[in-house]
């Protein structure tokens, strides 16, 4: 036990031993202790850099709000974590914590020259230095920037630990766990409401965890915390979170909370998730966030050693250990007069109590004296000494005319401060909740909420623990009340020695306005009151523009102990009311969240569905280099031995064409539009008119969106007089079904039609080629395959080696073509059969690429890739599939806007290059004329383009202004460094009489 | 003639808490009440007009999934009796029914963690209060629809498109870890 350690005391198991190094020292803590306390046992004060002047910094406070104490807490390379905050870091054996910002080490560190260059870097600095000369920003001073800002370094490798997430629904969420949320949960689970109670801490209880003297229902306070929680905990209705911090407050009362599950863990068991966000929906829900003290600004506030009197109170009263052997408290706040009691009974010196405000509370006053304790009235603080911890502290007397006067120097190894206590708003006003100014307490409290929400406790500035306790019970209920749950419960009944906590905001009294030390008021950012004073000089005068420009709560602890102090300096300067002068929005995280628990499980493979089809596996065994197409994997090609994907694109090209070809087509999206309004409904949504489809037929029909554009294409099949099979693109098949519900449902409710996703129901099987039909015969049956009974475009029932069949003939290689679809379970089993019966035809496997070649040389449009959402079917030679006669369609109107029929319009083509062996690029520009300079007259652009292996040179589809208009013209691609003369072509390349379709 | 094949559904490997489901007849019916009333009379099942609730007989079941949209379930051998059936029942009704059988599979989630593994990325409300027994709804399970049906305080039908399953199956299972196995089953 060190000298720091008290005796007796504090909530740490004194027969648990801790080992745990930090910067690579060994010492000892105990269970229950934090890194932050146990450091401090240890008589470790110095614990960080801070982020611009590299000063010297120690704790500040004992909770989330700590500014300073920002450690690296590594278990492995890859377990690494940046910027934790030592308050809220669990001890366990073996925790290794690094300190950040120090180089080559933390007591002598290089980077603290900028402290001595201060005078330098004033408010504003990176604005006014950084603007010149203009190259310099991104060679040199960027680098640098980046190089030297940030606290700590995050993690290199993938991050090996799993991250949980979970909804859930409550009627009351509490949020926090003090007297008012312990309160407020008991009384709401009494009505009978299911209730979620979260804290940020290890331990729940909050204020009363060092509230040891207060006795409740005739208990000590840990004892009838201890029953309190036992009694919570064995209620059904009532979930317990600990460790859970509530960091966001979204719509409808949705909340987000993050849990750490194994952090805390010496040896966290494997597969236990490192942190689990819960996303929870409440009914209503009462923020017991607490309040949070206000550090004093004065000169040399930051020391090492200076730090929060409640701080001090937690770290004796909880954890058993004294921040100091001579105390010197500055109390702007009668709380304050607490920690001077409570050290001085755990055996520290207290030198002095000096009061900075006119009007100290006469019961604190008094308590101090009769322990004999010094009060200096009328006090200011001038400044502090010590090189790595507080040595000593300045006093000054101001004189009734304002006047300051220099007075005693105290020796002392720890300065405790409070200004005051800012309740804790910051889950309110991220819901957007209107604050209320109390002038009296010199405070914001909530006001009118926008979501179910009220708050409870110290969060809305009740003080003493009988009137926390009530405020806490009266909000348990009336938030289950709000639910529907009637119930009744009354507060504990208490008896504590407290004092006010308030005080006011703002810097302490200095004389002149030339004090050359630095008075922090953002302990994280280094924002000093001087720097707040500059923007003021330089014209900023809206607490938004001053934030901004001195970067004044802008650090990850979002201002918590900062914010009221930089709004109070502001205040006095400028003269205004403190209200005047606003406030800045507070915005979600509360504290830092790991990007880990925000993915989840989304991650690696797990990112997005993977969707694979039926003969999904079949291809994998044959060799299929697969692509992705939305979320499903498709084969692009199967190549065989050493070739590479142009050859075995040309190969599946080539056996396509000479025999037959086997391909996976179950991607493609299918819809069942079925009911007596079904042709209605057809007729109303494609280009096409369906009215003179027969059963049994099928045609290729162009779906377009309002604005005439074309939206999606595919065949559509009419099976039945009220029954339509509709194929869309692979990655257009959701938005397709959902544009055709949403027409269904709002704009045409009087048709009696009905969709349904056959996607997945169907596995589809195109056999493609001359001698598709010899492959396909002996499998059917209950089909005539006849070119005369099952023309192109046709469809039939039938079956296939005994699976149900729907069979159609249709082609989008250009040859005759038929497309299997068999329940989805039978796809395999079919394919395979298919592929054995083929043997003896030469058939070929082909994948999505050769499919592109194929449909080129036929001219066959993709729609999004040789569309954009800007073509018009005209614009792509589909004017035939329009329905002249119609009296709507979807698009229609948008085409017969006069812009759509002028000329000009881009039409697709196709391109070959002169030389007949230049692959042209997808994307590249065209222009009309060779030799142009920048910026050139750009008149179309390539769209697809591939090597042909059937016409043996490579073909390009193009959208090209007056296209169809230019053909045989020679037009040029312009390259970097080069020109390709191409000429202009039909986009039909091969078989444009379509006589092998109808084979 | 060539010889029959078979079909080869998904396989899904059983657990403690996941049960995988055999094959089924499952049509996807919309029409209006009459037809509604005329399909349930001639399955032999009670009228299902409540919002989001599964009537049952047997082995047949009827999930509301919409004011005119029904999920039919039933043994994979019914299949063309049901078609028979319903066809002659729902003649002169206007009305839908596609054969989806295959469009989707389904499991069970059981015991005292179902709720909880639905709930790591399923953001309905799953309390008994709040989703009874046969209560059953379109939902989303992470990026995945799915089709939720509670057939016992803590038993969970659950559909979910073929291509969709490997996903679903793979995060339920990396979120079955979270649980202690000693934790019930």
């Amino acid at each position: 036990m060190t000298v720091w350690r008290a005796q007796r005391g504090g909530r740490v198991d004194r027969s648990r031993s801790i080992e745990f190094s930090f910067d690579g020292r060994r010492y000892r803590g105990l269970a229950g202790d934090t890194l932050a306390s146990a450091l401090l046992a240890n008589g470790v004060h110095l614990l960080g850099r801070s982020f611009k002047y590299h000063r010297p910094r120690g704790l500040l406070s004992a909770g989330s709000e700590e500014p300073n104490a920002l450690v690296t807490v590594a278990r492995d390379a890859a377990r690494s974590t940046p910027n934790l905050r030592a308050t809220q870091v669990e001890l366990y054996d073996g925790l290794r914590a690094h300190s950040q910002n120090r180089w080559p080490s933390l007591a002598c560190d290089f980077g603290s020259v900028s402290n001595w260059l201060a005078p330098l870097l004033p408010a504003g600095f990176y604005y006014k230095t950084f603007m010149w000369p203009r190259f310099a920003w991104h060679r040199w001073y960027e680098p640098r920037i980046r190089a030297a800002a940030g606290l700590g370094r995050a993690p290199i490798g993938a991050d090996p630990d799993g991250y949980a997430q979970r909804y859930a629904h409550c009627d009351v969420l509490v949020v926090g766990a003090g007297a008012a949320g312990l309160a407020a949960a008991a009384a709401a689970a009494r009505s009978g409401a299911r209730v979620i109670l979260c804290d940020e801490q290890a331990e729940l209880g909050g204020s009363l965890l060092h509230e040891p003297a207060a006795r409740i229902e005739g208990l000590d306070s840990a004892s009838w915390l201890k029953s309190a929680l036992a009694r919570l905990a064995a209620q059904a209705n009532v979930t317990v979170l600990p460790r859970t911090t509530a960091f966001g407050y979204f719509p409808h009362n949705m909340l987000g909370l993050c849990e750490r599950l194994s952090d805390h863990l010496a040896a966290p068991a494997a597969g236990l998730p490192r942190e689990r966000l819960w996303q929870v929906r409440a009914r209503e829900v009462v923020l017991a966030s607490g309040a949070i003290e206000r550090p004093l600004v004065f000169p040399g506030n930051d020391r090492p050693g200076v730090m929060l009197a409640s701080a001090a109170r937690a770290y004796l009263n909880r954890y058993g250990v004294r921040v100091g052997a001579s105390i010197v408290v500055l109390a702007g706040c009668d709380s304050a007069y607490a920690a001077a009691l409570d050290l001085q009974a755990g055996g520290a010196a207290v030198r002095a109590i000096a009061e900075v405000r006119a009007e100290p509370g006469a019961a604190a006053l008094a308590a101090a004296r009769s322990a004999g304790i010094r009060v200096i009235e009328g006090a200011t603080v001038l400044g502090t000494a010590g090189r790595l911890r507080v040595r000593n502290v300045t006093l000054g007397t101001g004189a009734p005319d304002g006047t300051i006067t220099l007075g005693e120097t105290l020796a002392c190894d720890a300065v405790l401060m409070s200004g005051g206590f800012t309740p804790s708003i910051h889950l309110h006003s991220q819901s957007r909740g209107k604050l209320l100014w109390r002038a009296e307490e010199r405070t914001f409290i909530p006001g009118a909420p926008a979501e179910r929400e009220r708050s409870a406790g110290a969060a809305r500035g009740v003080e003493g623990l009988a009137a926390v306790f009530e405020d806490g019970t009266s909000a348990g209920l009336a938030a289950a009340a709000a639910c529907g749950f009637k119930g009744e419960a009354t507060p504990p009944p208490v008896t504590a020695k407290e004092f006010s906590s308030r005080g006011a905001p703002g810097a302490l009294p200095q004389p002149g306005r030339a004090a050359p030390a630095k008075a922090f008021v953002d302990w994280q950012n280094d924002v000093t009151s001087r720097d707040i004073e500059l923007a003021m000089r330089e014209g900023f005068s809206s607490i938004e523009h001053i934030k901004r420009y001195t970067t004044t709560g802008m650090a990850t602890d979002q201002g918590k102990t900062s914010g009221m102090n930089a709004l109070g300096i502001v205040a006095d300067r400028s003269e205004r009311a403190l209200p005047d002068v606003g406030l800045t929005t507070f915005r979600m995280p509360y504290t830092p969240v790991s990007f880990g628990v925000l993915a989840g499980y989304d991650r690696g493979a797990q990112f997005d569905p993977v969707r694979r089809t039926p003969v999904h596996e079949w291809a994998r065994q044959h060799g299929a280099v697969f692509e992705d197409v939305g979320l499903w994997k498709r084969a692009r090609y199967f190549p065989r031995g050493a070739e590479d994907m142009h050859a075995a694109v040309a190969r599946e090209c080539r056996g396509v064409r000479s025999a037959c070809g086997l391909f996976d087509a179950s991607t493609l999206g299918k819809i069942e539009v079925v009911g007596p309004g079904a042709t209605d409904f057809m007729n109303r949504m494609y280009v096409n008119s369906w009215t003179s489809l027969a059963p049994g037929r099928a045609r290729y029909g162009v779906l377009l969106r309002d604005d005439g554009f074309i939206y999606d294409d595919g065949v559509v099949a009419r099976l039945a007089d009220d029954r339509y099979h509709v194929t869309t693109t692979t990655g257009g098949a959701a938005r397709v079904l959902q544009l055709m519900e949403d027409y269904r449902q709002s704009e045409w409710p009087d048709l009696k039609v009905w969709l349904t996703s056959t996607t997945e129901q169907w596995a589809v099987i195109a056999v493609q080629g001359p001698r598709a039909r010899e492959v396909i015969a002996p499998l059917v049956s209950g089909v005539d395959l006849s070119a005369g009974a099952l023309a192109h475009m046709s469809v039939a029932r039938g079956s296939i080696c005994g699976a149900p069949l729907l069979l159609f003939r249709v082609s989008f290689s250009g040859e005759l073509g038929f497309e299997i679809n068999v329940p989805a379970d039978y796809g395999t089993a079919v394919w395979e059969a298919v592929y054995a019966a083929g043997q003896a035809h030469g058939i070929t496997p082909y994948g999505t690429e050769a499919m592109h070649v194929l449909r080129a040389e036929k001219g066959f449009i993709i729609v999004g890739q040789d569309t954009d959402g800007t073509v018009t079917p005209d614009d792509v030679g589909l004017a035939w599939a329009i329905g002249k006669s119609k009296p709507d369609f979807l698009g229609k109107r948008s085409l017969a806007r006069p812009a759509m029929r002028a000329p000009g319009r881009k039409q697709l083509v196709g391109l070959l290059s002169i030389d007949r062996t230049t692959l042209l690029d997808e994307g590249a520009q065209v222009v009309a004329t060779a030799g142009q300079a920048a910026p050139m007259q750009i008149i179309g652009h390539v769209t697809s383009a591939y090597a042909s292996p059937t016409l043996g040179h490579p073909i390009a589809l193009a959208m090209v202004a007056d296209g169809r208009s230019r053909i045989g013209q020679t037009l040029f691609v312009p390259l970097p460094g080069d020109e390709i003369a191409v000429q202009v072509a039909s986009p039909v390349f091969y078989d444009r009489e379509g006589a092998r379709l109808n084979g | 003639m060539a010889d029959a094949v078979q079909a080869r559904p998904p396989r899904i490997e059983a657990s403690a808490w996941l049960q995988p489901l055999p094959a089924a007849t499952r049509l996807s019916f919309c029409g209006d009440e009459a037809a509604q009333n005329a399909a349930a009379i001639a399955l032999g099942l009670p009228s299902s007009r409540t919002p989001c609730r599964a009537v049952s007989t047997g082995a047949r079941a009827s999930l509301w999934l919409g004011p005119d949209e029904r999920l039919l379930l039933a043994p994979a051998a019914e299949q063309a009796t049901l078609l028979t059936i319903l066809g002659s029942a729902l003649a002169g009704h206007a009305h839908s029914l596609v054969d989806i059988s295959q469009r989707q599979l389904a499991f069970e989630l059981c015991g005292p963690n179902a709720a909880l593994l639905l709930n790591a990325q399923c953001p309905l409300d799953l309390s008994l209060a709040a989703f009874p027994l046969h209560m059953c709804t379109r939902s989303v399970y992470a990026k995945s629809e799915i089709v939720l049906w509670r057939t016992a305080a803590d038993r969970f039908h659950v559909e979910v498109w073929r291509s969709f399953s490997d996903y679903v199956l793979t995060l339920l299972r990396t979120v079955a870890r979270e649980f202690p196995p000693t934790h019930g089953h």
